[in-house]
């Protein structure tokens, strides 16, 4: 094991360099990024960067230096085009194949776009810093913006331009905002504070058309007719996984880089962060998770695989989301579950415990204006897949 | 080993308590991490590096000599 080829330079792809080097790793380290920037956190896009609370800098992952100390041969703005599984080699954008004793996929997705809409004026999408850039330039007193997606990365949105007084619409296709993901309950929680803020949650609302006025954008037109003015449009209806460059390579791609669950998709070759579908031990099933706490834990556990060391990947997934001052935070595997039992709401709207059952365990937590410590009980007990009503027994002590 | 943290970016997810409880804790109220110990052991260097690696705020800074 002498040359680690990792693609992709975000979370994921830091983690597995930095795991590699903190295990006395000392080959080659090639990190290959299509964004010019070193790696840069993204959860702050949507919060104090769009804010104008905090300056670009303030997103970097690491201080320069910690990246000089890893002694990685940086490829920042080269896009991974295609793999060679024979070879062993990675071929780029420009530039010569990179060959590889291990290959690390942490790719990640990129923002999913309505047809038709690339490089318009006023047409934005959220996934990159100057996505974040070009949509702040916008945000002013008084404009209006129409957010197509009431998913997380609408929701945050949604929040932020508020506080900088803009005029929000947040369009969600179906009944109950995030109810696919959290559940109905919480749905309704998060769409109540973001009324109680002035945001116009505006349900069963799809998109027919955006509209222009020469080269602007002037607006929405819903399906049922609806016009809806807007300054700008937020598009936020998901991502779509950055695996095209595996075409054709062998690899099996299905939604994400089919992975085991070590993490691995084929001899030597391992899947990281977003773009990663593995099979999740603990919860018994195949996951792709867009979590930031995620492409970090699954950097660390494939430089391990890398390095001889191969554990099951079989963490209890976790996310945050912070919204008019309210702080969000779940552990487990939300999805799919069979039912959302609501165990604390307050009148006000401010507080809310949900717990989620699978069959007959207990697999999630959701909670919000709680104090965070709170959770680590639950944690533990999804950890160690608790039955659903000793769970229940547990925590109502 | 010397460590820092950065509250005001702090997002409280609390990973850092869960590998390394003897360095780090969490406010009550808001979650935000506090240092119970700004030179740990050398006992404890593995779980500290880890929580610096898996700060979903990169709020963990550490200076190794």
């Amino acid at each position: 094991m002498n040359r680690v080829a990792i693609a992709g330079a975000s979370v994921g792809g830091l983690a597995a360099a930095e795991a590699l080097r903190k295990a006395g790793y000392t080959g080659a380290i090639t990190l290959i990024g299509d964004e010019p920037r070193p790696p840069y956190d993204r959860p702050p896009l949507s919060k104090q960067l769009l804010s104008g609370q905090w300056a670009p800098d303030r997103l970097d992952l690491r201080p320069p230096a910690d990246i000089d100390a890893l002694g990685m041969e940086l490829r920042l703005g080269v896009r991974a085009t295609g793999l060679d599984l024979a070879r062993r080699t990675v071929s780029l954008s420009e530039g010569a194949d990179v060959p590889y004793d291990a290959l690390v996929v942490a790719t990640g997705v990129r923002a999913r776009r309505l047809p038709g809409t690339e490089g318009m004026a006023g047409v934005h999408s959220l996934r990159t810093l100057p996505d974040a850039l070009a949509l702040k330039e916008r945000l002013r007193p008084g404009r209006r913006l129409v957010i197509v997606g009431a998913g997380f990365v609408g929701a945050e949105v949604a929040a932020t331009a508020r506080e900088l007084g803009v005029e929000v619409s947040l369009l969600e296709s179906g009944p109950v905002p995030l109810a696919h993901a959290v559940g109905e309950e919480a749905g309704r929680f998060m769409t109540r504070l973001h009324l109680e803020h002035g945001v116009a949650v505006r349900t069963g609302a799809v998109v027919a058309e955006i509209l222009r006025d020469g080269a602007e954008t002037a607006g929405v037109r819903l399906a049922d007719g609806t016009v809806l003015p807007a300054d700008d449009v937020l598009v936020a209806i998901g991502s779509e996984p950055n695996t095209e460059w595996l075409t054709g390579s062998g690899l099996t791609v299905q939604n994400g880089l089919v992975c085991d669950e070590y993490c691995a998709a084929a001899d030597g070759v391992y899947g990281v962060g977003d773009a990663a579908r593995w099979h999740n031990r603990l919860f018994g099933t195949d996951m792709r998770i867009e979590h930031r706490t995620n492409a970090a834990e699954q950097g660390m556990a494939v430089a391990r695989a890398i390095l001889g060391d191969p554990r099951p990947f079989a963490p209890v997934p976790y996310f945050w989301s912070d919204q008019h001052g309210v702080k969000l935070q779940a552990y487990g595997h939300l999805r799919d579950h069979d039912e959302a039992l609501v165990l604390d709401v307050d009148p006000e709207g401010r507080r809310l415990l949900v717990a989620y059952r699978k069959a007959d365990r207990l697999v999630g937590v959701l909670a919000a204006g709680k104090p965070p410590k709170l959770l680590r009980a639950w944690r533990a007990l999804i950890a160690a897949a608790t039955e659903w009503t000793a769970a229940l027994a547990i925590t109502a002590v | 080993m010397k460590v820092s943290v950065d509250a005001d970016k702090c997002v409280a997810a609390g990973q850092c308590v869960l590998l390394a409880p003897e360095v780090f804790d969490q406010r009550e109220e808001d979650g935000v991490v506090f240092l119970l110990d700004e030179a740990p052991g050398p006992d404890l260097h593995d779980g500290v590096r880890e929580s610096a690696m898996v700060c979903p705020a990169a709020a963990i800074h550490l200076a190794e000599s």
